[in-house]
């Protein structure tokens, strides 16, 4: 059900709607994987000063005791510190938002950013925690019959599975 | 029942850190590869992470220790766990019927892990067989037996070093005999395929069946450092030794001390590596120690988050809610 078009305007939304940020020189930074393949695009498109950073949520997760630990953690790395500055928080699809609250979680043990503006390529119905994305480049409604998955890092393509 | 059995549940996920021994190399690398992680925590601003809130750790050292108690509490604090640490410098003389009256008042407490250290080789394991199934035991070191952590930070800091084990000649130095530490660290060398394993020590401190842990006895120091990429010097276990095992201290310097000279005939980007505590002037040269070459201190910060990584893994798997039967 994907298509490259599809991607491509979503990400020249998200271009276009965060491009007034870049005036506050904000870092951005993308949740691994998906999330991370999605920022480098726009972070090359927005021609940002710091370079991007990556958060692997997989410390703050809230399904340690179901899944364990996971040996393939990349880490965390962020360019620079994230004191007082403006993030701009990229993810590929929002859904249950417990990988944001996780991210958020992460992002907080390095200090106190300013702000964080959550970005996302694709946002779906089924949220089970108060966070929403403040810029989106797709919605849609799936309901409990399929989820929704970004493939890349390239190309870049959204596939519909059944659970 | 096998020591190494006795570690996987019945999902076959590592339940217990008894022993080394018999494990495959693939969990010993994704301990290895977690650690990697977890040494990357040191550079955040809150050095924690949740992984293990609302657990208990005991620590139970019936045999002193500062280095290895600290750090295993150090390691299970940065994961968020309630640490308790109980010291006794018990000798475990009934074969392990005092150790288990303090596990059942401590079980009572509802403890999620300990870590057990006793003069008793054998202890962890019996511990193991008798606490309930979400329960994870890790051995801090038991008598002349093992000390499985400090053979994984060991070959954690080697790896950080020298990249692949495939390549390397090891050389372990000192009182093999009485070393739970050397037994620890061959098993894992062995496991994660290094090739040469060389064993260097006076005949009375050499166990005489020690070639079959496949490695390669030298009772002369100069020929058994020679090309060696990594050294590992082992402390005179003074405390373990009964009857004259060595002649004098100096005299033990004096053909198995670790100097610059000897140092030399070893290749010039060598390991120093030595688990601590170093006994300056016996089994090592304080100018090696304190050398370009020497990683102890690095190791002790790699055992944190090493044993990090173990008490992550070993917590993270599926357990049984306590009130489930085994």
């Amino acid at each position: 059900m994907s298509t490259q078009n599809n991607i491509l305007e979503a990400l020249e939304k998200l271009k276009e709607h965060l491009m007034p940020f870049t005036e506050h020189r904000p870092i951005m930074i993308g949740i691994h994987s998906g999330g991370v393949w999605v920022a480098e695009k726009l972070h090359s498109q927005l021609n940002l000063k710091d370079p991007l950073g990556t958060i692997d949520i997989s410390f703050y997760r809230d399904d340690f005791s179901r899944v364990g630990l996971n040996p393939t953690v990349r880490g965390t790395h962020l360019p620079t510190s994230i004191e007082d500055r403006h993030i701009i928080l990229v993810d590929d699809v929002l859904h249950t938002g417990r990988t944001v609250r996780a991210a958020l979680n992460e992002l907080f043990a390095y200090g106190r950013p300013l702000s964080v503006t959550l970005a996302v390529l694709l946002e779906r119905d089924g949220r089970e925690l108060p966070i929403q994305a403040d810029i989106a480049g797709i919605h849609m409604n799936l309901g409990n019959e399929h989820y929704i998955k970004l493939t890349g890092p390239e190309p870049l393509a959204l596939t519909l599975l059944e659970p | 029942m096998t020591d190494t059995d006795i570690q996987f549940d019945k999902s076959g996920a590592l339940r217990h850190f008894l022993t080394v021994e018999g494990l495959p190399r693939d969990i010993l690398t994704s301990i290895l590869d977690s650690a990697e992680t977890f040494l990357g925590l040191g550079q955040r601003e809150i050095k924690k992470v949740p992984l293990l809130q609302g657990k208990t750790v005991v620590n139970l050292f019936f045999e002193p220790s500062t280095r290895t108690r600290t750090t295993f509490e150090i390691a299970a604090k940065r994961l968020s766990a309630d640490v308790i640490t109980l010291e006794t410098s018990r000798m475990s003389t009934t074969k392990g019927e005092t150790i288990l009256d303090t596990l059942n008042t401590l079980e009572a407490m509802h403890t999620d892990m300990f870590v057990i250290r006793d003069s008793f080789s054998g202890a962890a394991h019996l511990i193991s067989t008798h606490v309930p199934a979400h329960v994870s035991i890790i051995n801090a070191g038991d008598g002349r037996h093992a000390h499985p952590t400090q053979a994984m930070l060991d070959a954690f800091t080697i790896r950080r070093h020298k990249g692949d084990f495939s390549n390397l000649r090891v050389a372990i130095i000192g009182d093999i005999l009485h070393s739970r530490v050397a037994r620890s660290q061959i098993h894992a060398l062995n496991i994660l395929g290094v090739p040469e394993i060389r064993v260097i020590a006076p005949q009375t401190l050499l166990p005489n069946q020690i070639k079959r842990l496949g490695v390669h006895p030298y009772y002369d120091i100069e020929k058994g450092l020679d090309g060696v990429d990594v050294i590992i010097v082992l402390r005179l276990q003074l405390e373990r030794m009964e009857g004259q095992l060595i002649p004098s201290d100096r005299e033990y310097f004096r053909f198995y001390g670790l100097t610059p000279e000897r140092l030399s005939g070893a290749r010039p980007d060598a390991l120093i590596m030595h688990p601590g505590p170093i006994n300056r002037g016996l089994e090592i040269a304080s100018s090696v120690a304190d050398g370009e070459q020497s990683v102890i201190l690095e190791q002790v910060t790699n055992g944190i988050a090493v044993r990090m990584a173990i008490m992550a893994t070993l917590m993270g798997r599926q357990s049984p809610s306590p009130r489930e039967a085994d």
